[in-house]
Parts: structure tokens; sequence; C-alpha cells
């Protein structure tokens, strides 16, 4: 396959970009970038969070104007103005949060989309097209449910769906994967191989190192807004990749695991039977007893949506639990609001820094204060000691080893990984001792990730229990101490993670029980 | 710090210079717009803004009037902009300033041999009980999840002038008159300056509304408030009392709903007339969405629609104008700053 591919690119590019350069203020987000992408081919783009790839694909649809370069379709310069004009030229996008009407069901979505619809909806018509293209390349989705109902891996496939129905040829997938459950990614990775063997160019923008190597064709690599590199897959190593994606050395994780945890010591945190009632569409917990000891990291592993934001939320007091206790310290706090869960130390990293735990139109400083606003508070609350909310930001980096975030500006105009750890210092401050971490390294690129999970590491090291939610193996092997598996509300399973694999987690997280005969 | 603090102080001038100008070239547009208006009505603009100016900035009377129209529009802008710190829209100016009117005035029918120095600072506490006892209604019943708000708000919009008429009609009015209470007594007047008819109620608003700017600028719980505002569900994340906060803060700004209907009778009637208001808390509304929840916008956009509502009164006298054409001038200006027409180009980030 890949030969047959490599000969395909010898043709015409169907998409060349020529010195896109496009500079936001204070930063050149795109610097002079030359690329080409073939028809047939899965192009990757790979590099950091802010290396602009996100911004040369929204060039490339027409959300963002390039200052400068030109944009060839089959050699010929065209001007793309919008969104619309780039689906009118064959340039489909599908956007790193999704974009859909919940409301709406799946196939008035993907109606919307058509480029001929008329005015009278005939859904027969549209739902014959959408089963036809579903069945071709296996994007199996239920046209009549909502999409507010439907799983965020069928939501992608409802995006795809649109773009092949709205004849797009240029497949523009922005982290693609990262919506998607590990046993997801494969089936995911078929979809995109048979379109590539229709003809299909797909952009794939992508900083997961394993998704590039699996199912690229070509890999071009961006690093601080400039192409640092285009190589062919068979010539492409990690070690390669690495060295273009970042200038200097990536720091490894200095981990020593298990040795701070005092083993005779009080569960920090004990839920004894806790159940929680259904809220939206995750599972409630079922009698869940979990233990949580100072100096450790326990890893939750599971495919999300098994009660994960559940457990969370609960020990967070979010969510009310419908049974069962909550002990801190054997303290009973199974009522306790969020504030009192804070008081007594509990802090918590959430997957999606803006929307859970960020005030968009305050400076970064502002949004350092907020979990701890009485901490800063002076004179009875009439002033607010700033002064002292940096001084707690600079001590928690130093003592974290976390790198500075600046304070002076709207937290709104920080990149995903600033802000991700803008929460993590915050809730860093004052040595928390219960942590929760709930997919916080999602989105985060690996040097962000490596500097997160240091923290954690840290953290543990001077005596805090970390609760970690993660679906990252990686992760979840490298740093927990002790590890539990979720499903369907429930812990099925508990490990050291020195004597388990991830074939054993994988298959008590998608609740097979047939694992032994498998694993091989 | 201090080159930061130097960075901010030349953002904000800078700023506060963009907002004037373009406050005044909006103003400068109604101007034009509604001078055509005229124009088709067949009446000479260039007379009738003489006229306008002349009642209102043009002659100190003129202007005093202007000021007292701004009196409780000032007022009620506040009672629409505390809760908008937290993201509550809070529509019910109109009720709570018909309830606190109607609390202060028990209370000053009720203990008229008192003393001034007891009876204005008990009505005040009356008519601001009064008004945020009426905003706890919608609040509470949002809070437990039985309807929301808005709608809520506006129907008792409806009520209160009724429970006020019929407290009028069924035991309060004067011997002479159905449709109003007795005169009050002058120790149940708030004073006035100057021989005009300026009266306390200005300064008890210059001061609110600074109290209101110093809170959400420098204080703990202006903070929170804004952090809730901003993104609540983070708030709560955050451990911050989200919705205490929010009923508290709904019946702060009924409380100061109330006290725009206490400086009103006590400072501008004192008397409690039937349907004494027609809109001016909606007009407070309209005003603090103009300035965009910011104090000194309030400051500004209340003085505006003071001087049109005056200045319409006037053109109604002299050139026999309908009422409607105020509408008109009050409805180009609500459309022309909502437009935000951008002279300095859209967001410079």
């Amino acid at each position: 396959m890949q030969n047959s591919n490599a000969s395909k690119t010898t043709g015409e590019p169907s998409v060349s970009l020529r010195g896109i350069t496009k500079s936001f203020p204070g930063v050149a987000a795109n610097d002079h970038i030359d690329l080409d992408i073939y028809g047939g081919e899965i192009h990757a783009l790979l590099g950091e969070n802010g290396a602009g790839k996100s911004v040369l694909m929204k060039i490339l649809y027409g959300f963002y104007h390039a200052d400068a370069g030109e944009i060839l379709l089959d050699g010929k310069p065209v001007s793309i103005q919008s969104p619309h004009d780039a689906r009118n030229l064959h340039i489909g996008m599908v956007f790193q949060g999704l974009n859909m009407i919940p409301v709406l069901n799946v196939w008035e979505n993907i109606a919307l989309f058509l480029p001929d619809l008329k005015p009278m909806l005939d859904y027969k018509r549209i739902e014959h097209r959408i089963t036809e293209m579903s069945e071709r390349y296996n994007l199996k989705v239920h046209p009549h449910k909502r999409v507010s109902e439907i799983s965020i891996g069928e939501q992608q496939k409802v995006e795809i769906l649109k773009l092949l129905l709205s004849d797009a040829r240029v497949l523009i997938l922005d982290e693609p994967t990262d919506v998607l459950a590990p046993h997801e990614v494969e089936a995911f990775f078929g979809v995109l191989d048979s379109l590539r063997k229709d003809g299909y160019a797909i952009i794939l923008i992508t900083h997961k190192m394993k998704d590039v190597l699996e199912c690229a064709d070509r890999i071009s690599v961006l690093r601080g807004g400039r192409l640092a590199g285009t190589m062919l897959r068979d010539e492409a190593t990690e070690e390669k990749l690495i060295s273009l994606m970042f200038e200097k050395e990536v720091p490894g994780l200095k981990t020593k695991p298990g040795e701070s945890r005092d083993k005779g010591a009080e569960p920090l945190l004990e839920l004894r039977d806790v159940a929680t009632g259904t809220q939206g569409a995750g599972s409630c917990l079922k009698n869940v007893n979990l233990k949580i000891y100072p100096g450790e990291i326990v890893g939750v592993a599971g495919v999300s949506g098994n009660g994960q934001k559940e457990l969370c939320d609960v020990i967070l007091g979010m969510e009310p639990s419908t049974g069962g206790k909550k002990l801190l310290y054997g303290k009973d706090l199974t009522n306790a609001s969020i504030g009192t869960m804070r008081k007594n130390k509990v802090a918590f990293i959430p997957e999606h820094p803006m929307s859970m735990a960020t005030v968009p139109f305050m400076t970064v400083l502002e949004n350092m204060s907020l979990t701890k606003t009485k901490r800063y508070a002076r004179r009875g609350g009439f002033s607010v000691d700033w002064e002292a909310v940096e001084a707690d930001v600079e001590e928690t980096k130093e003592r974290l080893e976390l790198p500075p975030v600046p304070l002076y500006r709207l937290a709104k105009t920080l990149s995903g990984g600033n802000l991700q750890r803008m929460v993590i210092t915050r809730e860093m401050v004052d040595n928390p001792e219960l942590i929760i971490a709930s997919y916080f390294t999602r989105g985060l690129d690996v040097q962000s990730t490596i500097a997160a999970r240091q923290a954690l590491v840290k953290a543990r090291e001077g005596g805090a229990a970390v609760l970690l939610v993660s679906e990252d193996f990686d992760e979840l092997f490298t740093i927990s101490d002790r590890m539990v598996v979720l499903f369907g509300g429930e812990i099925v399973g508990e490990f050291k993670p020195e004597d388990t694999n991830i074939y054993e987690i994988g298959y008590l997280m998608t609740g097979s029980e047939v694992r032994h005969d498998t694993e091989n | 710090m201090i080159r930061k603090t130097e960075k901010n102080t030349l953002l904000q001038s800078e700023t506060l210079r963009d907002t004037v100008v373009r406050y005044v070239l909006m103003i400068l547009m109604v101007i034009v717009f509604f001078g055509l208006i005229l124009l088709i009505y067949g009446i000479n603009p260039i007379q009738s803004y003489k006229d306008i100016f002349s009642s209102t900035l043009g002659s100190a009377y003129g202007f005093s009037e202007v000021v007292v129209a701004m009196i409780p529009m000032l007022i009620t802008a506040l009672a629409v902009a505390i809760p908008w710190q937290v993201g509550l829209i809070n529509v019910g100016g109109e009720g709570q300033l018909y309830i606190g009117a109607a609390f202060a005035t028990w209370g000053a029918l009720t203990f008229s041999s008192l003393p001034a120095y007891i009876l204005l600072p008990l009505m005040i506490v009356l008519g601001m009980l009064g008004g945020a006892l009426w905003s706890f209604i919608p609040a509470y019943m949002k809070a437990i999840g039985l309807v929301n708000e808005t709608i809520t708000a506006l129907l008792l919009n409806s009520v209160a002038p009724k429970l006020v008429g019929f407290l009028i009609f069924g035991y309060w009015h004067s011997a002479m008159d159905t449709v109003k209470t007795a005169n009050f007594v002058s120790a149940a007047r708030l004073p006035t300056f100057f021989g005009t008819r300026i009266h306390l109620g200005l300064i008890i608003a210059l001061v609110l509304l600074i109290c209101f700017w110093f809170v959400m600028k420098y204080t703990r719980w202006g903070l929170e408030m804004r952090s809730i505002g901003g993104n609540s569900h983070a708030a709560l994340r955050n451990g911050l009392p989200v919705k205490a906060y929010l009923i508290i803060v709904a019946c702060i700004g009924g409380a100061i709903g109330g006290l725009a209907g206490m400086t009103q009778v006590s400072g501008f009637y004192g008397v409690l007339v039937n349907n004494f208001s027609t809109g001016t808390g909606f007009m407070g509304f309209l005003i603090c969405w103009l300035a965009g929840g910011k104090p000194l916008g309030i400051l500004l956009m209340s003085f505006v629609v003071a001087v049109i509502t005056a200045g319409g009164n006037m053109l109604q006298l002299t050139q026999d104008l309908p009422y409607a054409v105020i509408n008109i001038l009050l409805a180009f200006t609500l459309f022309i700053v909502l437009a935000r027409p951008s002279f300095f180009g859209r967001n410079k980030a």
C-alpha cells in the first residue's frame, strides 16, 4: 500500500500552499509555509500546541485570511474568503470541538450542510444518501437520533459523513483521535484508509506520534509557525519526528513510583458503597469502594462515560451521592459542598480547562485567585491582595518546576496548553492534599504533558494523594502507584501497574469476559 | 509591578477616550436622524433642537429638571447592573419600584410622627425590603427549579401596580381623592437642594454608583461575582457558593429597585399616586443595557435619556408633537447605541 501510494504522490498535488504567512498580535502563527497535499494520501500535520497547524488549516478552510501567500487547487490559484468558498472548492474541515447542532437529528445536521439542499426537505432521499455513504465507508450512524444523544465517536462519524455528502475531496481533520476511546481509534483509521483508496486527500492535524506513524503516508512537521520538514512515512522514525518537533531535547519523566507512600497511614479519602443517580449521558456509580492514601497516585482506567465524571464530581461535591459515604481523613463529608471540600484541600484539574475552570474575560492572575478568594481577601474582603496571589503562583511554579504562564493577559487569549498550565498551577497552590485530575493532559503537547505529569509526581512526593482519571495507558502505567478500572459505574479491577498489562486492563475496560483467550 | 500599573492606566485612559468619543459620535447620529423625522413632520428641526437645549441644558432650571428625571433612572439602572454582574437579567425593575414605593409609603403613613432623621432611614429600609422581597419570589422559584426567573419577574411587573392600586383604593387613599394617599408629612420627604426639585435621592444614587464600582473592582465579593458572571460552571467547581450568590444578588438588585420607588414617592411626588410610574423601571433596564453595565456608562446614559425625555416633553408642549415622537427619539438612541457603530475599527485586541 505504501508503494502504490508513493506512485500517486508523484502526480499533480491537489492542494498546494505557497508562502502562507499569518500573524496574530504578537505572534507569527504561520511563517512562509509551503505544503503540497496529494489526492489519495493521508498527510499528517504534526506539531506541538501552538505550532500553527490549526491556523494553517483554518486558512485553507477560509476561516482565517492569510497575510501573504497563495493557495493552488490542482495547480490553479484560488481565493478562499470564507468556509463557504472552501466548501464550493470541495474542501471540508472537521473541527477539534466538533460542530453540530445538538437539538437536531443526525440527518438534519447532515442536511443542513448539503450544498444542493432543496427548500422542501426530502428526508427519505437524504436518509438514503446517508445510508449509502455510511455503508460504503463503514461509518455507521443512526440518522434519526438526536445529536445530543449520540456518543462523541458517533458524532465524529457524522461530521465526516457531512463532508463526504457535500462532495468534499480534501478532508481536514483537526485532532480527530482526541475524542475517541482507544478501541475506536483503530476503526477510525480503517475508515481513513478506505477514503484514501478512493482518492480523497486527507489532512490529519495531530500531536500524537502514534497516530502519525500508524496511518499517515506523508508527515509534515510544524514548529513555531514554520515548516520544520516533510517526510514519507517510510523514512520517518519517532526520533526523527521528535527532533523536528522540538528544538531542544525532551526531558524524560523523573519518577520513583510508590516511594513516598507511607505504609501505615490512614486513607486520606475513602468512598464506601458510593452510588449516584442518573444525570446526563454517563453511567451512574454503583457501590464504589475506594481508598486513596497520602503519597500515592491512583489511576482510574476506563472508556470515558463509564462513571469517571461521576466519580470525580462526587468526590468534589459537584454531584450528590444517592447512597454510601465519603470520608476525608475519617471525617464524614458525604454531603459537603464544593466550598467545604476545597477548604479541606481538595483540588480539581478538569479535562476542559476553559469551560470547567476558567473565567475567560478575566486575567490569568484573577483566575488564579478564584479557588481561594478568602485566602487573598484583605480588610475583611474590601480589598484583594494581588501580590499574595502572585507570590503563591511563583512559589508553586518553583516547587513543581512548572513553566511560567503570562499573568496579565485575558485567560481567553491563552492557548490550550497555557490554559491547562494555569489551572494546574492554581490548583497546586498551598499544597493540596487530594488532587483529582481528570484527563488532565488531553490536548496537551508532549512537553506540556511531561511537565503536567511531573507536577503530579512532585505533589505526590510532597505527600498528596492523587486520583488520576485517564484514557492514556502510557500515563496510567508511568505515574500511577495503583490502578483501578471503571466499567459501567463499577470498579471492576484493581492492580499495581507492574503486575498487569495493557491487555488485561483493556479487556476489563470493555467489559469483555473472555480476556485470557485473546491475550497475546 | 510598577511597570504593570503604568501599562494598565495607559490602557484604561485609551479606552476611556475611545468610549467618550464613541458616545459623542453616536449622539450626533441620533440628532441627525431625528432631525430628518422632524423635517418629515413639517417642523423646523433647528428650532426644535434649540427648544430642547434651552429647556434642558440651556438654563439652570432646565438642567435641574434633567437631574430630577435622572435620579430614578440612575437607581433603577443600578438595580439591573448589579444582578447583571452575576449573569442575571433583572427585568423586574418596574415591579420592585412599585412595591418599594408601597412599603415606604406604609412607613410614611404609619410613623408620621417620627422625626425625619429616623423616619427617612426607616422608609429607605422598608423600600429596599419591599423590592428585595419582590425579587426574591422569582429568584427562589428559579432556585428550586420551578419557573424561569425572567418570565416570573415580567409577569410580576403587572401585578405590582395593581397591588399598589388595591392598597391605595382600599386603605390608604386620602379623604379628598381615591387615587392617591394623603400628602406625606415633611419629615417623610427627602430634603431638596438649591430651591429646585433635586432631592437627596441624587446623592444616594451617586454614592450607590461609587460603591458598586468599588465593590466590583476592588473587593473579594466583586471578584467572586464577576467570576460567576463570567463562567458560573467554573465558579461552582472552584468552590464558590453560586446558588447563594444568585439569590442574594437578585435580592440586592430588587432592594435597589425598591429604593428607586422610595426616592420617587418621598423625594419627587411626596405622595403615593396610583400608577405613578410609567416605565421608569424599564428605562433603567434600557440604560443599563446601553451602558454595558459599567458605572460610568450608567451615569452618562442616564443623563442622555433624561435629556431626551425632558426635551421630548418640552417638544410635546411647544411644537404640538404627539408623545409617540419622543418614543421615536428614544428608539433611535437605543438602535444606534445597540448597533455600536465602530468609529475606530472593531475589536482592537
